[in-house]
């Protein structure tokens, strides 16, 4: 998407929306995005929940954490936009600062299991047959753990907390970057260019890391923004259980379990604490599948 | 057909071993003592060297993963450390409440899913394939658990049309169905997207195939080449997908399990969980394991008893 060739003067301004043929592959790609309307209306969405999260202190109204007990409970008002919870603290700021703790999950646990899922599936894919077998085994087994069991299982174990929350994520969505991984690197596998470099004396480390990796990467962002709301709603579940960000810490999940409580007295809790949830899924599905149609074409069968 | 069926069938088995190693890996590799982490805090000293002497826990490491295996084998799960029932005994009786919830959810899914998939495939870019492509997008983006949060603040608090706790009573067939509508509705929404959306991509992938030309050139009906050609074909990789998809059901079954407060395994882990109650909650994590597995494998058998394709792939 990234703009490549911009200082190339053209016929026709830059912010024309007409797709010109001939220019660079990024501005095509970037128009064929710009008219995807679903695309776009992920991106906006995604930028929201960026820019909610990272200046969260900026448009929150009220602490997160400041209680005012005689305005408990109540429903939509000048002072409190979306009411307040069981200790009258304001459910608006807390739903912005719960976004935080959505945001920090999302990122670094994409990030890590992004990069560990593609380093073990070019291994798998590259490596000798019985290392393949082997991996390919462990993704299955993990898979099989249905990811709210294991965590429970894990959380009855350690204790609760984000730590753990993460560790969980990481581990559970690391086989789908794996396979993937996996199965374009074996597409490359034997092809001419990875023999030719093979045949110069190049290290295993540098066929993977040069020539395999920008090839395989690129199905595989597209896999992180897709499972960007798998993620967010897995904190926000495990939070709900109480068994993921612990008390009085705000987070989408235990906004929901608090108004849970006290569905009978107030729905406004339940319903501030699920709408941006839904639209950060929302934002997400759409761009990660604006950038598939995009770039990708033929990933659309694959999930 | 039959070599693929037993190392299908030896995967399985596999992959069963490793989820028992890893379980029993993760019970051992925790800091402190075994015995008061797997009867918890309240266990009394009898009933802690009761247990050490039982568990074999002065035998060595491996010598102990091999009886686990082997009373896991027989079927003994072990013994609830509270009220010293047989974990296996609680289990079975959890487990035919959460089959129904998954089945009901499952059920209502395809019922809906896979015709509104196909009618989508057949007239694309039609109101009902746009339609279904804006639902299907929506039911996928909101978790199951808020599903179920939001249905019980509209149908049964705003409304007041159905009941929200438990499972019904005991032989009122009614009042157990009024409470699964609820609940199987929750679990299954997001479903209902998923095979949608699975069934229209590759039912569009074969009916731009050439012998649904050819079936077309000899003049048969559509009905007959959708029905008899097309779909049987398209449906394939949905039935993978719910196999596979099988463990996100049943994580989605937890949820609905515990927010209804309905009986069922993963409502028994949850419980079990915050007790602190060790044995049961590793019986049943292993039993939902088992079940999961026992799911993909049918769905495998199936798939490559339709297309024989499939059976050189493992």
């Amino acid at each position: 998407m990234s703009e490549t060739h911009s200082d190339i003067p053209g016929p026709v301004p830059a912010e024309t929306p007409v797709p010109e043929r001939g220019y660079s592959m990024g501005r095509e790609k970037l128009m064929l995005f710009l008219r995807n309307a679903m695309g776009v209306f992920g991106l906006i969405l995604v930028l929201l929940f960026f820019a909610s999260a990272i200046f969260a202190p900026l448009f929150a109204t009220h602490d997160p954490l400041a209680m005012d007990i005689p305005a408990r409970m109540s429903g939509p008002s000048a002072d409190h936009w979306v009411g307040t919870d069981q200790l009258g603290r304001d459910t608006f700021s807390r739903v912005l600062y719960g976004g935080r703790v959505a945001l920090k999950i999302a990122a670094i646990g994409v990030t890590v299991a992004l990069t560990t899922g593609l380093i073990l599936g070019m291994v798998a894919g590259f490596g000798p047959r019985w290392l393949d077998n082997l991996l390919l085994l462990v993704f299955d087994t993990i898979r099989s753990f249905p990811t709210v069991v294991l965590a429970l299982a894990a959380v009855a174990l350690l204790g609760p907390s984000l730590e753990l929350v993460l560790t969980i994520v990481i581990v559970t969505t690391i086989p789908g970057y794996a396979r993937l991984a996996r199965t374009s690197t074996l597409a490359l596998k034997n092809t001419e260019f990875i023999l030719a470099e093979r045949s110069l004396g190049a290290s295993t480390a540098r066929i993977l890391f040069v020539h395999i990796m920008p090839n395989v990467i690129g199905p595989l962002l597209i896999l992180a923004a897709m499972d960007v709301p798998v993620v967010v709603t897995i904190e926000a579940g495990l939070s709900f259980l109480g068994l993921g960000v612990q008390p009085p810490t705000a987070s989408w999940g235990t906004i929901l379990n608090e108004g849970y409580l006290i569905i009978r007295d107030t729905p406004w809790m339940v319903i501030a604490g699920g709408i941006p949830l839904v639209l950060t899924t929302l934002g997400f599905t759409f761009l990660g599948e604006a950038l598939r149609d995009v770039f990708d074409p033929k990933l659309r069968r694959g999930r | 057909m039959w070599w693929y069926l037993l190392k299908r069938l030896g995967l399985s088995v596999v992959i069963v071993l490793m989820a028992i190693a890893a379980l029993f890996v993760m019970l051992h590799s925790i800091p402190g003592d075994p015995v008061s982490i797997a009867l918890g805090p309240r266990a009394t000293p009898e009933i802690q060297a009761a247990y050490a002497e039982k568990m074999h826990l002065d035998q060595p490491l491996a010598f102990q993963f091999l009886i686990f295996v082997g009373n896991v084998l027989q079927g003994d799960l072990g013994t609830d450390v509270f009220s010293n029932r047989s974990v296996g005994l609680t289990l079975s009786e959890q487990l035919p409440y959460t089959i129904t919830l998954a089945v009901a959810a499952l059920g209502w899914a395809i019922a809906l899913g896979i015709p509104l998939g196909c009618l989508s495939a057949i007239w694309p870019n039609s109101w009902i394939d746009r339609v279904t492509g804006v639902l299907s997008v929506g039911t996928i983006a909101v978790p199951s658990f808020l599903v179920s949060i939001w249905a019980i603040l509209i149908f049964a608090i705003s409304l007041r049309w159905l009941p929200v706790l438990g499972a019904g009573d005991e032989g009122d067939i009614i009042d157990q169905l009024r409470h699964l509508i609820l609940p199987a509705f929750a679990v299954g929404l997001g479903w209902v997207g998923y095979l949608a959306r699975m069934v229209r991509a590759s039912m569009l992938e074969v009916m731009g195939e050439n012998y649904i030309r050819s079936a077309r050139a000899f003049g048969l009906t559509s009905r007959m080449v959708v029905f008899r050609y097309a779909l049987p074909v398209a449906v394939l990789p949905t039935i993978t997908l719910i196999g596979v998809g099988f463990g996100g059901l049943l994580s989605g079954t937890v949820f609905a399990e515990i927010i209804f407060s309905r009986p069922g395994i993963g409502r028994i882990i949850y419980d079990m969980v915050l007790a602190r109650n060790f044995p049961v909650v590793q019986g049943a994590v292993l039993v939902t394991i088992v079940l999961y597995v026992v799911v993909t494998l049918i769905a495998d058998i199936i798939v490559s008893w339709l297309d024989p394709r499939v059976r050189d792939s493992l």
